[in-house]
């Protein structure tokens, strides 16, 4: 089937079969490898994109249901080239990884809680993650990265004397 | 040796510079890798535990749409040599295909190659195997007895390994102690379960006689396993080092998939590629952890002192050796733990049964002997009535006994347990932990205190193959490090090795900018494929900051003393005149004759007539080094060095139970750790938080279930349970610092802290929580409904 | 874990979704796809086709019908999290939405979805058997309602006729001084429950209760009622003591499931327990306190 998605920003016309998940079109069709297959059975989160602005998991959805919504991968959050977002830089301050295998979706997830959530706490933040399983970390520098993010961005952009 | 709290560099809070790519997603994992034409692998597995292979019909897949190839077991038995093992088992030879005989369900008997993965799924479907079931085994203790199924016929018998050692006169120490104790403690099994499959891509070049391997790997001699299994040479294995690896601790050698895409690429000349999925990996991906029975009997006096030990441990391997039976041996390396116990027996057997092969993880067997020996301190705490951290303080080996040398031959390097224990109570009160937790018993809860003081052995020196198999002579186990500063001066060094989330690139830009005196981010650091490496070991055995750390070092040193040398010889001063300072040499007489970086650059490799006499041009070093305080083969009384370095951890955590729920929660957790030198603290901190929630897996959760029939019930992460950011609790670390006398920068190794010693932490504070109610449980992992109906029945037992 | 092959439809109301359902049957609808998708790539669950209603906007809606609050079959799961009338209306579904799975699933898992599945541990199965919900159907043009008791009769298995979807359900609205209580224990936050229990309460001015709803989930085949509790409890000041006697009573006999994460008695002997402080916090919530948990 030839359908069209709509995929950070830009339309791509593929060609699938409808068995063809959300995940691999976007990894096998169109290059986007940041995006990761844990266990294809929906319970790690790597696969996790957003989908109209939600974290969900893109081996539980067939391309061909993604047609007419915005699909955001970690190639769309990322500024441009060389550069960072606030997240992805507060991730890299506090070492919130290791092999890098659930990064992308814990990034995404972060991204989803911090447009809903600018401020949220300790428990906030582990019950948002929670869906995405790190064996590395034990996620503490997860959990401190996404609130260093959203601390330095809600300081962003605000002159100082506001923030006293 | 440097002391700690001296560099300019190391130990310094730096990023590390891995995660620039991570973040972004260009992280470069097996399955990103696409190479033209390459065709894809789906298996064919056998549903039951035990069975004969009688016929495969290929006929139906093979006209299935894309289908290129249906291999056998045993077409891939005549084309190949079964995989190495480390022990003298020739009647237990192990294939990636199984051969006559599928020996667990799950066990991969054909594969299927096609265009694409779903279409060789939808082929591996169509082929119909005929089967004839045999008798199975699944308890170890079963396979022990006579008269059970065997599961290897011709190998007479279901035990791979049954060897005992004798440490010391342990008969007289248990007769000359007043009491005794004996204690059965279970791990169950579980694994490391990386959330990356394991992944491989082989592409047979036959113009060149190259095979390209591109795999998830973390194993050493894997270019050397491959060749063997496909009768090539060695220098014919060309395995990429740089592919990023997606977790393994341990478990990522998977060189019986690497061998079957091998032989696949050779036999039909396109590149051929299998990435695990998830169910293929639970099953058959041969990556099961430890699953050991512990008989401990341990001899001591009134005042707790334990003199003796004897420990029978029982390894149920699955069905083929795989690296297993060697996981028995590396805890003889710190067989009593922190402690000055004096004699020890160990008997050390492994048996084959109708389970999924296991491989070697984290710790390699350590997790589970110091759950042991954990176990067993706290029961003789508890059966003198003493305070379970009183009497590790007694037992404990003293600061000023350091080096130390264990009953099996090791000595360990340094270590001050006693502060590292201090300083964690002096961050948490023992006392006011023990209010906490009667006052939380007071409110009807269970509630208890778990304690656990462990080792990491690091550093490598496998001395325990020659342990375990006398056969084996290696004594050399090596690392390398190479660096070239380039015609316009800038500087790259290479590393030999695959790495899985360690930052090694940090770890050796950061010490060679340490020697070298520069900002570390200005050191690139590369990872050349295996004909362009140098040896390694690759990160097994907690020895990459040792050794890695250590070549990389020796490299530098090397490199350093070069420039001094031409610096001095183009100065015309003698070279105890000569100083290095930040890539600059200077007379010490005369500071302000001096030669730059970009000056001696341009002598090394431009200006011959400038270099000192005979001296190699150009500016390339390499460093290969044997691991601290190795090099020796076992005495005749099986003594011998194994890792050169201990690091220590000492967890104590508080934990409450529901007592109608069953269920456990961590209320605190705090671990005091000493790793030496610490070169990258951001690095430490993930290993030991990762390890830590490892080991609450292992502890309460994680478990490759069987049921009766050798069905697994937890073949997928539906019932796989692995610790979420919620089973997690936050964790506080106090560090403390023994260096290393063995180590270039006084480091020891940290890539399985927390995971060594959580499971003994939690086990023992809820054997703590249930002590009120006269139960004990010493099966892990400790699930919450098993402990609800332990308490329901105590409860019912009372009214 | 790729899935078998099928053909895929997107109808655009749901009765060219029934007759797509009727033409083959081996055809499956798919909604959220959170518990479908899983086992379509074990393999387990092979369609021939996927009827997607995913964007048939008629069937998501969350509004008052009479005395009820009538939610739609593809009404996603966060969206009913958040809803405020949900929050008034039905407070017990409120309070039992933010079990299921994670956040990215409830982004995509549809109340319907869930109902259809029938799974013995589902959350909103429990809440629809406790407060006596109606699903609705639509079959052959028509469209049928039946109590949620009918609805649910062996594990995974529903009174859904061939050929049928899942429209929606009401859920009835309680008036008065009512309280809410729902917890559930699982191996880790968020998976299956190995055993639920829900309670809605109303009392009256004089504290006593008028009015008492349990349900057990995950313990047997399908959610129970446990009818016999509630008519011995109907009246009473809902004494722990009393409230936990009646519980044991009513749960004594059943056939608990039994499986690799939890025994039949321990699924039996926690579920009074979990009953019990459902219907604590249901009390105290009516009452006017709430309870901390």
């Amino acid at each position: 089937m030839r359908i069209e998605l709509d995929v950070n920003g830009s339309k791509h016309s593929v060609d699938v079969e409808p068995r063809t998940t959300l995940l691999d079109c976007l990894r096998d069709q169109l290059g986007l490898t940041g995006t990761h297959a844990g266990c294809e059975h929906g319970v790690c989160g790597a696969c996790t994109v957003l989908f109209d602005g939600v974290a969900v998991r893109s081996c539980l959805m067939f391309a061909v249901q993604a047609q007419g919504s915005q699909i955001t991968t970690i190639e769309g959050v990322t500024p441009g080239p060389g550069e960072l977002s606030p997240v992805q830089d507060a991730f890299c301050e506090t070492h919130g990884m290791q092999c890098g295998f659930c990064t992308p979706a814990m990034i995404l997830t972060a991204h989803a809680l911090l447009a809903n959530n600018p401020s949220p706490t300790r428990e906030e933040i582990v019950e948002a993650i929670s869906g995405n399983i790190c064996r590395c970390t034990g996620y503490a520098q997860i959990v401190e990265a996404i609130a260093l993010a959203a601390e330095r961005m809600r300081g962003a952009n605000r002159p100082s004397e506001l923030r006293k | 040796m440097s002391e700690p709290g001296r560099h300019r560099y190391v130990s310094t809070d730096r990023r590390v510079r891995e995660d620039r790519r991570f973040v972004v997603g260009k992280g470069r994992y097996v399955a990103d890798i696409s190479l033209p034409n390459t065709k894809h692998v789906a298996l064919v597995t056998c549903p039951y535990t035990a069975a004969r292979i009688v016929s495969i019909d290929k006929s139906a897949a093979l006209t299935m749409p894309g289908v290129h190839y249906v291999l056998d077991g045993a077409e891939l038995a005549q084309a190949t040599l079964p995989l190495m093992t480390g022990l003298e088992t020739p009647n237990v030879p192990r294939r990636p295909l199984a051969f006559e005989v599928a020996r667990y369900a799950g066990e991969w008997v054909a594969a299927v190659v096609a265009d694409t993965r779903a279409l060789a799924e939808d082929a591996a479907e169509k082929v119909k195997v005929n089967y004839a079931k045999l008798p199975f085994v699944l308890d170890a203790e079963q396979a022990l007895e006579k008269g059970s199924p065997l599961v290897h016929e011709a190998h007479g018998s279901n035990v791979l390994l049954d060897k005992t050692f004798t440490w010391g006169d342990v008969d007289n120490d248990f007769a000359a102690s007043p009491r005794k104790l004996s204690l059965r403690v279970k791990w169950g099994r579980s694994s490391t379960v990386p959330i990356e499959t394991f992944g491989v891509v082989a592409s047979w070049d036959p113009w060149r006689d190259i095979l390209d391997v591109y795999a998830s790997i973390q194993m050493p001699r894997y270019a050397d396993q491959i060749g063997s299994a496909l009768r090539l040479p060695v220098s014919s294995v060309r395995v990429h080092h740089d592919v990023d690896v997606g977790g393994s601790y341990g478990v990522k050698r998977g060189i019986k998939h690497t061998v079957l895409v091998g032989y696949l690429s050779r036999r039909l000349g396109f590149p051929v590629r299998l990435i695990e999925d998830r169910l293929e990996n639970m099953r058959g991906g041969d990556a099961h952890g430890p699953e050991r029975l512990f008989d401990v009997e341990v001899a001591f006096d009134d005042q707790g002192i334990i003199k003796s030990m004897k420990m029978r441990a029982l390894e149920n391997v699955g069905a083929y050796a795989g690296r297993s039976p060697f996981q028995l041996g590396k805890p003889i390396g710190a067989i009593v733990g922190p402690y000055k116990i004096q004699s020890v027996r160990y008997r050390a057997i492994a048996v084959v049964t109708n389970k999924t092969t296991q491989e070697a993880v984290r710790g390699f067997g350590q997790a589970p002997t110091n759950v042991a020996i954990e176990r067993t301190i706290d029961e003789v705490a508890n059966v003198l009535g003493l305070d379970p951290l009183e009497l590790r303080r007694r037992n404990l080996i003293r600061h000023e006994d350091f080096p130390y040398t264990i009953p099996s031959g090791t000595t360990y390097d340094s270590g001050d347990y006693h502060t590292v224990i201090d300083k964690v109570l002096e961050h948490t009160s023992y006392e006011e932990l023990k209010k906490e937790r009667d006052a939380l018993r007071a409110q009807g809860k269970l509630a208890g205190i778990g304690l656990a003081a462990c080792l990491e052995p690091s550093g490598g020196n496998a001395m325990f193959e020659a342990l375990l198999n006398p056969k084996i002579s290696t004594t050399t186990f090596m690392d390398s490090c190479r660096i070239n500063v380039d015609g316009i001066g800038s500087i790259t060094a290479t590393m030999h090795t695959t790495s899985s989330g360690q930052g090694h690139e940090t770890l050796v830009g950061t010490v060679i900018g340490e020697v070298l005196q520069f900002d570390p981010d200005l050191i690139r650091v590369t990872r050349p494929d295996s004909l362009n490496s140098l040896p390694s070991g690759t990160p097994v055995g907690s020895r990459m900051a040792i050794m890695l750390g250590g070549a990389a070092f020796h490299a530098a040193n090397k490199l350093k003393a070069k420039f001094t040398a031409i610096g001095a010889h183009d100065l015309c001063i003698p070279a105890d005149r000569a100083v290095y300072e930040r890539g600059e040499v200077y007379d010490r007489n005369a500071p302000q004759n001096r030669r730059t970086w970009a000056d001696l650059v341009q002598i090394a490799h431009r200006s011959y007539h400038r270099m000192p006499v005979d001296m190699e041009p150009g500016l390339a070093v390499s460093h290969v080094m044997q691991v601290p305080a190795g090099g020796k083969l076992p005495t005749d009384d099986d003594r011998v060095q194994m890792y050169p370095c201990t690091s220590f951890e000492f967890h104590l955590i508080l934990l409450i139970i529901d007592p109608a729920l069953g269920r456990p929660e961590i209320v605190k957790y705090r671990i005091g750790h000493d790793c030496g030198v610490v070169i990258n603290p951001k690095i430490v901190r993930g290993m030991t938080m990762g390890g830590i929630a490892h080991g609450i897996g292992a502890a309460l959760y994680e478990e490759f279930a069987y049921d009766g029939e050798g069905q697994m019930v937890a073949q997928s992460f539906m019932d796989y349970i692995l610790p979420s950011a919620h089973e997690v609790p936050p964790v506080e670390i106090i560090h403390h610092c023994t260096p290393s006398p063995n180590t270039v920068l006084g480091q020891k190794g940290s890539g399985e802290s927390g995971y060594l010693g959580a499971p003994a932490g939690v086990a023992n504070a809820i054997n703590d929580a249930l002590k009120p109610l006269g139960i004990s449980i010493n099966r892990l992992p400790i699930k919450l409904s098993v402990l609800g109906d332990m308490v329901a029945a105590t409860q019912e037992r009372k009214e | 874990m790729k899935a078998a092959p099928f053909e895929y439809s997107r109808p655009a109301d749901i009765d060219e979704a029934c007759a797509l359902l009727a033409a083959d049957e081996s055809a499956r609808v798919i909604a959220g796809g959170q518990t479908l998708v899983p086992m379509m790539a074990m393999r387990l669950a092979r369609p021939t086709r996927l009827i997607d209603i995913n964007r048939i906007a008629a069937l998501s809606y969350i509004r008052t019908e009479g005395d009820s609050v009538a939610v739609g079959a593809t009404t996603r799961q966060c969206l009913v999290e958040r809803d405020a009338l949900i929050a008034t209306s039905v407070p017990l579904l409120a309070r039992a939405i933010p079990n299921i799975g994670h956040v990215a699933t409830r982004a995509r898992g549809t109340v319907g979805g869930s109902l259809a599945n029938a799974d013995p541990a589902a959350e909103i199965a429990l809440t629809a058997i406790t407060l006596d919900a109606t699903l609705e159907y639509r079959a052959d043009g028509a469209s049928e309602a039946i109590p949620a008791r009918e609805f649910f009769i062996g594990p995974m298995i529903t009174a859904l006729p061939a050929g049928a979807i899942l429209s929606g359900v009401r859920f009835p609205i309680w008036q008065g001084k009512v309280g809410t209580g729902f917890h559930e224990i699982n191996a880790r936050r968020s998976d299956f429950a190995f055993v639920s229990a829900a309670a809605q309460v109303e009392l009256g001015d004089d504290g006593k209760v008028k009015r008492i709803a349990i349900g057990v989930g995950a313990a047997t085949d399908f959610p129970m009622r446990l009818d016999s509790a509630e008519q011995q409890l109907t009246g009473t000041a809902l004494d722990d003591a009393a409230v936990r006697a009646s519980l044991r009573e009513a749960l004594a006999d059943i056939e608990a499931l039994s499986d690799l994460h939890a025994s039949a008695d321990y699924r039996r002997r926690v579920a009074i327990d979990l009953a019990a402080r459902a219907v604590a916090d249901a009390r105290l919530q009516a009452q006017g306190k709430t309870h901390a948990h």
